[in-house]
């Protein structure tokens, strides 16, 4: 990033010249209970020299997926990235994040894009995927948004089986647009039946459910879309985990309508969080494709007959549309779909289900395992994919600190999303038997 | 360009033809002449119901994408579906085979906020 210096003197002039008193004041609209209110803690002053010595140093205190065994995942998961990912996605006519403006020049962008959109519909089932969105929460955020233009109703019912956070994001963009969302709570670890069937009603515009859920379990698919079905325009709306598809049936095979989820688990490192990209994926329906939000690579032949790629159903966007677009939050993650392309295609269909089985398989020992453990109990056992949701007599922040000493990152503390206690633990292939047999041992004995 | 009678217009240059209960709504021939060649119409679907000025319907031209807005709020009870696969109806014969629904009026006096033809022929030519 460039230094660009501002003297007391400049800073002066540009406050007088609109009209504020201090440079505090431009910050004041910010809520006192999230400002900042100490000076941040580094010095004054360091010479180039100093600064670099710092960073080195308090970049060290970082503890990495290599440094600790990884039982967390919550949203974000561990997964082996073949090398070939890394090889392919930095020779540099991939060098960028966005479509290229001038998109139809950059045909091996578009190609990448289009392979990508294909292989998103063969795994999820559907027949339209766009270019992607900008991550989980934002597809499920503009899946619901989509629900309530195509229904022209503002209902929208959220299984609390939802990540929390796609909820939070979804609640952030329905809120400008009036959209009424309401929860529906859990019975165990799965949506509440009864209550879904209570709140659904001919003003629902979407019932969106998480598969498997937050807490690895799988819904009852059939049932959900029985009591959407019963309604004349509701859409069904399925968030899911790809990888989890390599084993589970298709969301099309329930009638999902639109078909959304985070697209790390293809490829994408975890870093801190991002970037990562968002997949949406809807049924061949006219309605459906006039208001799906992101760009759409599509097929088709030259002047000569030999096959190209273009932008395609442009004029849902915004470049066209002005406020009237589909979504105002046009970019794409071009990048890590060509991860996610480049890790398909190298996983391969078989590929992916065996890192489902595998990932599937290895939970389920642990889980068993730690249920069998005085203290402990697994709260769905019987049903879940990769990641399973344990209560501990012990406090969770304890048996986490217990476990870190020991060189693993136990899981998530559900605490931090505020709704439910105890801890969400997940597996993946990069497990391995011994590692889990460890962490037993720190766990303590049979009941 | 000639305004027939009988029509209801709107600024926005949508049109309305009242028949009892029922009313015709299309787009005006100077709309289409702004429009240029209509190449995909998004119509409303039955059993829907709009306010008056709520957008219904979207025209896709090879210039631009305009929605359509009702010039008088009703349910849709006949959408023209003809237009689907021919959209350039829209521009051959705005106000025949171009028209895009039939609404089921909520309130005849909405009909006052309108311009006759003779208004929107003055309307036209001050534009």
């Amino acid at each position: 990033m460039d230094y660009i210096s501002n003297t007391p003197e400049d800073i002066k002039k540009m406050l007088e010249l609109i009209g504020v008193e201090d440079v505090e004041e431009l910050f004041s609209l910010i809520p006192e209970k999230v400002a900042l209110k100490d000076p941040l803690n580094i010095p004054d002053e360091l010479s180039e020299l100093e600064l670099k010595k710092l960073a080195v140093e308090r970049a060290a205190s970082n503890i990495t997926l290599e440094d600790k065994v990884s039982f967390m995942g919550a949203g974000s998961y561990d997964h082996f990235i073949p090398s070939i990912v890394d090889h392919m996605i930095s020779r540099t006519e991939f060098y960028t994040a966005y479509t290229p403006y001038q998109a139809e020049l950059s045909q091996g962008t578009l190609q990448a894009t289009y392979e990508y959109q294909s292989m998103i519909c063969e795994l999820t089932g559907m027949d339209i995927s766009n270019a992607s969105l900008l991550d989980g929460g934002s597809a499920v955020a503009e899946a619901v948004s989509m629900a309530s233009r195509i229904t022209r109703k503002k209902k929208i019912l959220l299984s609390k089986g939802v990540h929390p956070a796609y909820r939070e994001v979804a609640d952030t963009y329905g809120h400008p647009i009036s959209l009424e969302l309401k929860e529906i709570p859990l019975a165990g670890a799965v949506t509440d039946i009864n209550a879904l069937a209570e709140e659904i009603d001919e003003d629902t515009a979407a019932v969106v459910v998480q598969y498997p859920n937050f807490y690895g379990s799988i819904e009852d698919m059939r049932k959900i879309k029985e009591l959407i079905a019963a309604q004349k325009k509701t859409l069904f709306i399925v968030v899911t985990n790809p990888i989890a598809l390599g084993l589970l049936k298709e969301p099309s095979e329930f009638g999902a309508d639109i078909v959304v989820g985070e697209g790390q688990p293809l490829g994408n490192v975890i870093n801190f969080g991002g970037p990562y990209f968002g997949f949406m994926a809807i049924k061949d329906d006219r309605k459906l494709l006039r208001q799906m939000p992101g760009r759409i690579v599509g097929g088709t032949k030259d002047v000569d007959g030999k096959k190209g790629f273009v932008l395609t159903m442009q004029t849902r966007e915004q470049h066209i549309r002005r406020e009237k677009a589909t979504s105002n939050i046009c970019s794409n993650e071009a990048l890590n779909t060509l991860i996610a392309a480049v890790y398909m295609s190298a996983m391969g269909k078989e590929g992916i289900k065996e890192l489902a089985e595998q990932s599937m398989k290895k939970a389920h020992y642990l889980a068993n395992k730690i249920d069998e453990l005085e203290g402990f109990q697994v709260l769905n056992k019987d049903n879940f994919f990769h990641e399973f949701w344990v209560k501990s007599s012990e406090p969770v922040s304890d048996v986490k600190k217990k476990l870190f000493a020991e060189g693993f990152l136990a899981g998530v503390d559900l605490s931090c999303f505020e709704e439910e206690e105890g801890l969400l633990i997940c597996v993946t292939e990069k497990r391995t038997k011994d590692e889990m047999d460890a962490l037993l041992t720190v766990l303590g004995g049979e009941k | 360009m000639s305004v027939p009678e009988g029509y209801y217009f709107t600024e926005e240059h949508e049109w309305i033809k009242v028949e009892g209960d029922v009313a015709t709504v299309g787009v005006s021939e100077h709309a289409q002449h702004e429009l240029g060649d209509v190449v995909f119409v998004e119509l409303p679907e039955l059993d829907e119901e709009y306010d008056q000025s709520e957008d219904f319907a979207v025209i896709e031209s090879v210039k631009a994408v305009s929605d359509v807005y009702l010039p008088m709020g009703g349910k849709i009870v006949e959408v023209n579906e003809v237009l689907l696969d021919q959209p350039e109806l829209i521009n051959e014969e705005p106000y025949e085979g171009g028209w895009l629904a039939k609404i089921e009026i909520s309130d005849e006096s909405e009909l006052d906020s309108l311009m006759d033809s003779v208004e929107y022929t003055a309307f036209l030519e001050e534009e």
